[in-house]
């Protein structure tokens, strides 16, 4: 005679405490609906506003990045995206990657290439200067001649 | 601790179970490879990494407007080219892919009808996707290739 549990019996808890793979759950739902808000903000501002692409250059940018609106849109984008997609590369990594050896190398470089960029990327938001000293008058934004 | 059932026929529950008949296999042997479900996984792999690989990227190229202007506007001219352009296009309908699927992945996760309803949550997908794509490719298009 065998033995089953029964069907739909919980399981029986082996660890407690924070489970972080639940939380990366949730992280992947909850950045991703911001995410949508952002980024489809991001591309209509960039790409279909104005002249497209071709309005993109340094005074652009530096227009957009003197206002603390989008000084706070670019540092949500950059953290929550960044990421929402180094852990989906987790998952990816943990699902192909069958090596503990290879694994490990490329969950490292997935944690180190992640916190590089989000560090040089919020140090650029809040150190970058619109006007900087010497720069050629043709290549910066407009308002720096007031200053 | 787990109620353990013993042999057949010994469960407590009154209502008796009731098993239905299998369904005659659509394509033989799985019920979801080659369907709906598969290849919106398939698809939301690929966009996320590719969007991830971009996304590494453009914080590097964002990055040079602490450099110089001349700098960041030597590699954004780069963007502006016809083949960059149809890449930005590309970008742009994975993003929007990716997009509506996690929204869709949502509603499966947390709402009951999105489970029952996948499938014709996966054509909406697809149908919004190709409204976005109609609106945005001929606006892209005429900034790229237009004078």
């Amino acid at each position: 005679m065998t033995t089953i549990d029964a069907p739909r019996s919980p399981y029986a808890r082996t660890r407690r405490g924070l489970n972080l793979e639940k939380w990366g759950w949730i992280y992947m739902r909850a950045s991703g609906v911001v995410l949508v808000v952002l980024i489809f903000g991001h591309l209509f501002v960039n790409l279909v506003a104005g002249e497209g692409v071709k309005q993109i250059d340094f005074a652009f940018v530096a227009g957009k990045l003197s206002d603390p609106f989008w000084q706070v849109w670019d540092t949500l984008l950059l953290w929550l995206a960044l990421i929402h997609g180094a852990n989906g590369m987790r998952t990816l990594v943990n699902d192909y990657v069958t090596k503990p050896r290879v694994r490990g190398i490329l969950l490292g470089a997935l944690v180190a290439s992640t916190a590089v960029l989000l560090i040089l990327g919020t140090l650029v938001i809040y150190t970058f200067d619109p006007c900087p000293a010497g720069a050629d008058p043709a290549l910066v934004a407009s308002f720096c001649a007031d200053l | 601790m787990p109620a353990k059932v013993t042999g057949a026929g010994a469960s407590s529950s009154s209502a008796p179970l009731t098993v239905p008949a299998p369904r005659p296999p659509i394509i033989a042997g799985t019920l979801y490879r080659g369907r709906e479900g598969m290849w919106s996984w398939v698809l939301h792999r690929i966009t996320g990494v590719a969007i991830y690989f971009f996304l590494l990227v453009h914080i590097l190229d964002t990055a040079l407007v602490r450099i110089s202007p001349e700098a960041y506007n030597v590699v954004i001219e780069s963007y502006k080219t016809p083949i960059m352009g149809l890449g930005e296009l590309a970008l742009v309908g994975a993003i929007g892919f990716h997009a509506l699927n996690g929204l869709r992945i949502i509603l499966i996760d947390f709402w009951g009808v999105g489970t029952r309803r996948h499938r014709a949550l996966f054509y909406g997908v697809l149908g919004l996707w190709a409204v976005l794509m109609i609106g945005f490719a001929p606006r892209h298009l005429m900034n790229v290739f237009g004078g």
